[in-house]
C-alpha cells in the first residue's frame, strides 16, 4: 500500500551557507501520523532542516523524497510539495492587509481553485476548531499573538496539508498564550495528523511526541520516544541539553 | 517638610499653564503671516500705481487674436483669452492624466523588474532607471523632439510598431487616435522620466515587505507572480503611496515643460497671454492658482487612497 510508505524520507542531507556547513548529512524518515519533535540549541540547524521540506531552504547534497515526490530542482515538483505540506512559523506570518477570513481562504481559492462560498465555510469550521469564531472578520493586527499563531495553523490546515511543520510556535509568544496554541496542536496531534515540530515546549513533547530528535551542529545526535529521550538518553550531549533545560 | 508640588491648585499661573502657551503660539504664528501678506500686498498695490497700471481680470474677455496648433475643445483667434486658456487647461490636463497613468504602469514594471531573478531583465531596468533619473528632464524632452520625431519619416510611409502604432513626422498614430508629435514627445517624456522615479520607489516598497510575507505565501503553494500581487504588493503600497504622490505632482508641474517643444499646455497659452496684454501679476496669479488646484486634488485623491490601504491595528 502507498499510504504505508513514510511521508518523509530524507537521506544524507547536506546545506552550507557559503562556508558554514549548516546541516552535515542528516537523515530521518517520518511515518504517517507520526508526531515528531525536534530540539537542539539554536544554530543546530534544526530550523534549516525542516524548512527544506517544503524547500523554503535549497540543500545540496543529499536526498529528500516527501510523499513520494523528490525534492530538487523541479519547479513543478517544489509546487506540487508545498500544496501538501502547511507551515506554522515562530513569527505567524499573517497577511496584516487581510482579515483572519480572507488570510485563511486566499490559498485554497487561488491554489486550489475552490469557490468562495466552499472556502469560507472551511475557513469557518477551521477557525471554530481553534476557537476563534468571532475574530473572523478582524485583522491579524488587532488579535493577541496567541489567536494569531492559531489563525497560522488555521490557515495552514485550509489546504488540507498531509503533514504539517512547525518552526518553534511558541518560541514568540507571552508565556500565558503558550497553552492556547499547544492545546490545538495537541488537539491535531489526536485526530491523526502528521507533524514535525521544532519546539522546546518539553511538556508537549512528553505528551504527544511519537518520537523526539536532538540535533547539534547540523547532525541528530540523539532520537528515541519521550521516555527514552528524556529518561535514558544515549549521548553526553543529550544529557548535557537535557539539563539545561529541564 | 517643603513641598513644592501643588497637584490640584486651581490658580495655576497663566505663563505656566501649557494650555495657554499652545494658544499663544498659534496666535503669534496667525499674526506673523497676516502682517506678511498684508506687507506684500500693499508693496504690490504702489508699485502697480505707480507704473500706472489697475489690476483687474477683466482683460480676459478681450480677444486672444492668436492661433493655438493643437486643440482639443473648439477655438479660434477670435475667441476671448479665457477661451484660450481653457484650451491651455484641456491640453494640460490630456497630457498629465494619461502621463500619470502610463508612468505608473511603466514605474511599477520596472520597479519589479529591478528585482528579477533574471540577471538581463534586472540590468536592463537598472539601465533605464539611472539612464533617465540621471539626465535633465527638459533634455530629454529636446531629445525626444529634435533627434526622434522629427527625425521621423514622412506620414506617407510611417514606421509600424506592432502593427497597430504608427510613427511618423505627423506624431503618433494608433487606431482611431492621432497624437501630434509635440503631445507624443512631452508624454513620452515626463511618462519616462517620472517612471524612473516611480521604479525605485516601487523597488523600495517591495523589499520592505518581510522575507516572511514571502515564504508564508510560498509554504501555502502561492507562485510567485501570485505572492507578488495578492502578498507582497498590496502590503508594499503603503510605503510606496505617499512618495508615489509626490511623483504625480512631480510630473503635473513638470509638464509645463511643453513650452520647450510647442505644445500649447497651460503654461504656454498662459506665457502667450502676458506677453500680448502685459498682465504678468493677474496671469501668474491665475497658472499658479490652476497648478495649485490640481496638484491639491492629486493630493486629495492619493491621500484617500493611501487611508485606504493602511493597516487596521486596532
Amino acid at each position: 500500500m502507498q499510504e504505508q510508505k513514510p511521508i518523509v524520507i530524507a537521506q544524507d542531507v547536506h546545506k552550507w551557507y557559503g562556508k558554514f556547513h549548516v546541516l552535515r548529512g542528516v537523515s530521518l524518515t517520518v511515518n504517517r501520523g507520526e508526531v515528531l519533535v525536534i530540539m537542539g540549541p539554536s544554530g543546530s540547524g534544526k530550523s534549516t532542516f525542516i524548512r527544506t521540506f517544503n524547500a523554503l531552504e535549497e540543500y545540496q547534497k543529499g536526498k529528500i523524497e516527501i510523499d513520494g515526490i523528490t525534492l530538487g530542482h523541479d519547479l513543478r515538483n517544489i509546487e506540487a510539495i508545498r500544496r501538501e505540506v502547511g507551515m506554522v512559523f515562530q513569527q505567524f506570518n499573517l497577511f496584516p492587509h487581510l482579515t483572519v477570513l480572507q488570510n485563511i481562504t486566499l490559498a485554497p481559492i487561488w491554489v486550489r481553485k475552490r469557490s468562495k462560498a466552499k472556502a469560507e465555510e472551511t475557513a469557518m469550521q477551521l477557525l471554530e476548531r481553534v476557537g476563534i469564531l468571532e475574530q473572523a472578520q478582524k485583522y491579524p493586527g488587532q488579535l493577541s499573538g496567541g489567536q494569531q499563531q492559531r489563525v497560522a495553523i488555521a490557515r495552514a490546515l485550509a489546504m488540507q496539508p498531509k503533514i504539517m511543520l512547525f518552526d518553534e510556535p511558541t518560541s514568540a509568544l507571552d508565556p500565558e498564550m503558550v497553552r492556547e496554541v499547544l492545546d490545538v496542536m495537541l488537539q491535531l496531534a489526536q485526530e491523526g495528523m502528521t507533524m514535525v515540530v521544532v519546539s522546546h515546549e518539553v511538556s508537549f513533547a512528553r505528551e504527544v511526541a511519537s518520537r523526539v530528535i536532538l540535533m547539534d551542529s547540523g547532525l541528530i545526535v540523539e532520537s528515541g520516544t519521550p521516555d527514552e529521550f528524556f529518561q535514558r538518553p544515549q549521548s553526553e550531549r543529550t544529557r548535557q541539553f537535557l539539563s539545561q533545560i529541564l | 517638610m517643603s513641598n513644592n508640588q501643588q497637584p490640584n491648585n486651581p490658580k495655576l499661573n497663566l505663563w505656566r499653564d501649557v494650555r495657554f502657551w499652545r494658544f499663544a503660539g498659534q496666535f503669534l504664528a496667525v499674526l506673523i503671516a497676516a502682517i506678511v501678506v498684508a506687507i506684500l500686498w500693499g508693496n504690490l498695490n504702489r508699485n502697480l500705481q505707480q507704473l500706472g497700471i489697475q489690476p483687474g481680470f477683466g482683460f480676459l474677455n478681450s480677444q486672444a487674436a492668436f492661433d493655438i496648433g493643437e486643440t482639443l475643445i473648439s477655438y479660434a483667434p477670435s475667441d476671448t483669452y479665457s477661451r484660450a486658456l481653457l484650451v491651455g487647461l484641456v491640453n494640460s490636463l490630456r497630457v498629465m492624466v494619461v502621463g500619470i497613468i502610463l508612468t505608473t504602469i511603466v514605474g511599477i514594471t520596472a520597479g519589479i523588474a529591478r528585482l528579477s531573478d533574471n540577471w538581463l531583465v534586472r540590468k536592463l531596468a537598472l539601465v533605464y532607471v539611472e539612464i533617465f533619473r540621471n539626465t535633465p528632464l527638459l533634455l530629454q524632452l529636446l531629445f525626444w523632439y529634435f533627434a526622434v520625431f522629427l527625425t521621423l519619416p514622412k506620414v506617407e510611409n510611417p514606421i509600424s510598431v506592432l502593427g497597430f502604432i504608427r510613427l511618423s513626422q505627423n506624431g503618433l498614430e494608433l487606431p482611431g487616435i492621432q497624437f501630434s508629435p509635440e503631445f507624443s514627445t512631452l508624454l513620452i517624456g515626463i511618462t519616462l522620466y517620472t517612471g524612473a522615479f516611480i521604479a525605485e520607489i516601487v523597488r523600495g516598497g517591495i523589499q520592505s515587505v518581510s522575507r516572511g510575507q514571502w515564504e508564508a505565501a510560498a509554504s501555502l503553494g502561492l507562485k510567485p507572480g501570485l505572492a507578488m500581487r495578492l502578498v507582497i504588493f498590496p502590503q508594499a503600497l503603503r510605503v510606496i503611496i505617499p512618495p508615489l504622490t509626490s511623483q504625480y505632482l512631480n510630473l503635473a508641474k513638470n509638464s509645463s515643460l511643453a513650452v520647450a517643444i510647442g505644445y500649447p499646455d497651460i503654461y504656454l497659452v498662459a506665457s502667450t497671454t502676458f506677453n500680448q496684454t502685459g498682465r504678468a501679476v493677474e496671469v501668474m496669479l491665475l497658472i499658479m492658482t490652476i497648478y495649485l488646484t490640481i496638484s491639491l486634488i492629486i493630493s486629495l485623491v492619493m491621500n484617500l487612497f493611501n487611508k485606504s490601504v493602511q493597516l487596521k491595528e486596532r
